[in-house]
């Protein structure tokens, strides 16, 4: 039995919005709105979901760079909503991120040996000659050479970056990196690299991954699990191999139609979603999909449907799997 | 195999050029503004050293020579009192460069703290300082700083203070704007993410990448607040007599224009020269630091 390392229970983020001069709050995007799910250790989780379903805005609020407005995230046994700003700081050390833009996410005025030391210095790991040492260690790790420690992140291609952006999550050695869209600005050849990168320091560092994307095949090449996430609300998760193969909910089907195949004479029952995703401002009522789904029910205007086990590990937020669910 | 290893080895002698450095490359492409550097380090010479060596002292009278025209004694003539011109322009670049250097200084401190606190911490604050910029833009700067200089008193030091004054809420929404965009970018949320604290993250990643702006900005407000400076000379309101700065040698020479030309003309020449030079080398650093005008 694995160790649960990561538990998120009703976590939720409403972003204010306001108006006038006086700033007055008149509504609410809802960006997550009560989503829970726990991550076990050594295990990767994928996160998929379309722009703007509150994929990114979950990861944020995992390690509180953004305050949830509701909900608890316990890591370790400890439980990081109730910390304090600078023991949330420190706690930080276990857990690290990936970035989505490795053009944004380093300092172009610093060199990368001062980019890898910095979260060396802010957790006073080891004296200056060890620091040293371990960034040299690192950038050979993540596939670079010792000499690349005096240069500047301008002098970097798109590939060659994200692997610094990884080596400074792994300085610290955390134990959990989530990783936000890590490849979805690479090219397609680079992004085979790193993912495969990514996969071999979790065999020899036993890392725990939460790893954020849109891109299907990226998740499933990864994953242990996947999360399907709609305006909010976490939709669908299971077991990789069983989400892509006997997909439940209505909107991972449509996702997973949308996929595709690179064979001609392939045919497959179509799930055709309509419409536009709604505003995260003004969700729908009851269960957030139904104003797009093909399989609609009464029921679905009204009533929010709960994630529950419908199989074994697999879990689905649908009436459609109301009956078959265990009371 | 043998050429890869080569390769290698190249690319490790490369020079790895800072973001500084390389925006020295670029400036020094600028041939004019090479110029414009080569006279404000002239001037900056001049107000060094350049009182040691002038002959004549710069406030003695020798009424005997009033009014003389250049000539090879008196380079630039002298004026009404008899004093040397030269002298008193090397004198004056002192002064000039002095409070042209010092109240920009003393706006660019000012101006930064208000602008971090606003653009960084945002809310109640940001609106506060952000409303109080506005008022002091609303007013033509030359009138706020009579009016500074009107309370303080008309002296230099005061005049210096004053100028100081009005540029600050330029600097400070310089900055402020500056702030505002960095602390989206994604190595910010980066350095949080590695559980830097706030301070830190503000000197050692906001800081930096803000100043770019900064130095533009501020080598041209140098030549604003040296004609600012002259300006509150002419009008009584800055140095006072017989100290021989510039703007104060041109009201004081005014009414001889016609008869003795060289008593305005040489003043004047020196304040257009060192700020067409401020001027020159600010723009020719903008194209360095600014990326959006590399090619």
């Amino acid at each position: 039995m694995t160790e649960q390392l990561l538990k998120v229970e009703g976590l939720k983020k409403y972003f204010p919005i306001k108006s006038g001069i006086f700033g007055k709050v008149n509504n609410y995007v809802k960006a997550v709105d009560d989503i829970s799910f726990s991550v076990k250790e050594g295990e990767t989780l994928g996160i998929v979901g379309e722009s703007g379903c509150g994929k990114s805005t979950t990861g944020r609020m995992l390690m509180r760079l953004l305050e949830p407005t509701e909900g608890k995230v316990t890591f370790d046994g400890q439980e990081l909503t109730s910390l304090s700003s600078n023991d949330m700081r420190k706690a930080r050390r276990d857990i690290q991120m990936v970035f989505q833009d490795p053009y944004a996410s380093l300092n172009p005025r610093h060199t990368i040996e001062k980019i890898l030391m910095e979260p060396l210095n802010v957790h006073n790991i080891g004296d200056p000659k060890e620091r040293k040492q371990k960034v040299h260690e690192f950038l050979e790790i993540v596939g670079l050479s010792s000499y690349h420690a005096k240069r500047y992140p301008h002098q970097f291609s798109g590939g060659q970056r994200q692997r610094i952006g990884i080596a400074r999550a792994l300085m610290t050695n955390p134990k959990l990196i989530i990783a936000d869209e890590p490849v979805s600005a690479l090219d397609v050849s680079i992004q085979a690299q790193v993912l495969n990168l990514m996969q071999d320091l979790q065999k020899e560092l036993k890392l725990t991954y939460i790893f954020i994307a849109h891109d299907l095949g990226v998740v499933r090449h990864i994953s242990d699990r996947v999360g399907v996430m709609y305006l909010g609300n976490m939709a669908e998760m299971a077991n990789t191999e069983d989400l892509y193969e006997k997909p439940l909910h209505p909107y991972t089907q449509a996702l997973l139609t949308a996929v595709p195949v690179p064979d001609p004479a392939f045919e497959r029952e179509e799930v055709v979603i309509k419409g536009d995703v709604p505003s995260p401002a003004n969700p729908p009522s009851g269960c957030r999909f139904h104003t797009r789904c093909p399989f609609k029910m009464d029921i679905c205007e009204t009533t929010i449907p709960i994630l529950a086990e419908v199989e074994k590990d697999h879990y689905v937020a649908c009436h459609l799997y109301e009956e078959s669910r265990p009371q | 195999m043998a050429d890869t290893t080569v390769k290698n080895d190249e690319i490790e002698m490369q020079k790895v050029a800072g973001p500084w450095k390389e925006a020295w490359r670029g400036f020094r492409k600028s041939k004019i503004a090479v110029v414009g550097m080569g006279i404000v380090i002239f001037f900056i010479l001049l107000a060094i050293f350049g009182p040691l060596f002038t002959l004549q002292g710069i406030n003695e009278q020798d009424l005997s020579q009033r009014f003389q025209p250049p000539s090879s004694t008196y380079w630039m003539g002298t004026d009404d009192f008899g004093r040397d011109i030269l002298s008193r322009v090397v004198y004056g670049a002192r002064i000039s460069l002095w409070v042209g250097f010092l109240a920009v200084i003393a706006s660019v401190i000012v101006g930064s703290i208000l602008g971090i606190l606003a653009g960084y911490y945002g809310k109640w604050i940001d609106t506060i300082i952000s409303r109080f910029f506005d008022i002091m833009l609303a007013f033509p700067s030359i009138l706020l700083a009579i009016a500074v200089v009107s309370v303080l008193g008309p002296s230099l030091r005061n005049a210096l203070i004053a100028i100081a004054i009005i540029n600050v809420p330029n600097f400070g929404r310089l900055i402020r704007s500056k702030v505002l965009s960095i602390k989206e970018d994604e190595y910010i949320m980066s350095a949080k993410a590695i559980g830097m604290q706030d301070i830190r993250i503000l000197f050692s990643h906001i800081l930096p990448n803000s100043m770019a702006p900064v130095i533009v900005q501020g080598t041209l407000a140098i030549a604003t607040a040296i004609i600012e400076a002259a300006a509150l000379g002419f009008l009584g309101l800055g140095a006072q007599a017989p100290t021989p700065e510039w703007g104060k040698m041109l009201a004081d020479s005014r009414s001889f224009l016609t008869n003795a030309p060289w008593t305005m003309i040489f003043p004047g020449l020196a304040i257009m020269l060192t700020v067409l030079g401020f001027n020159l080398m600010g723009d020719g650093l903008r194209d360095a630091l600014d990326p959006r005008m590399k090619s």
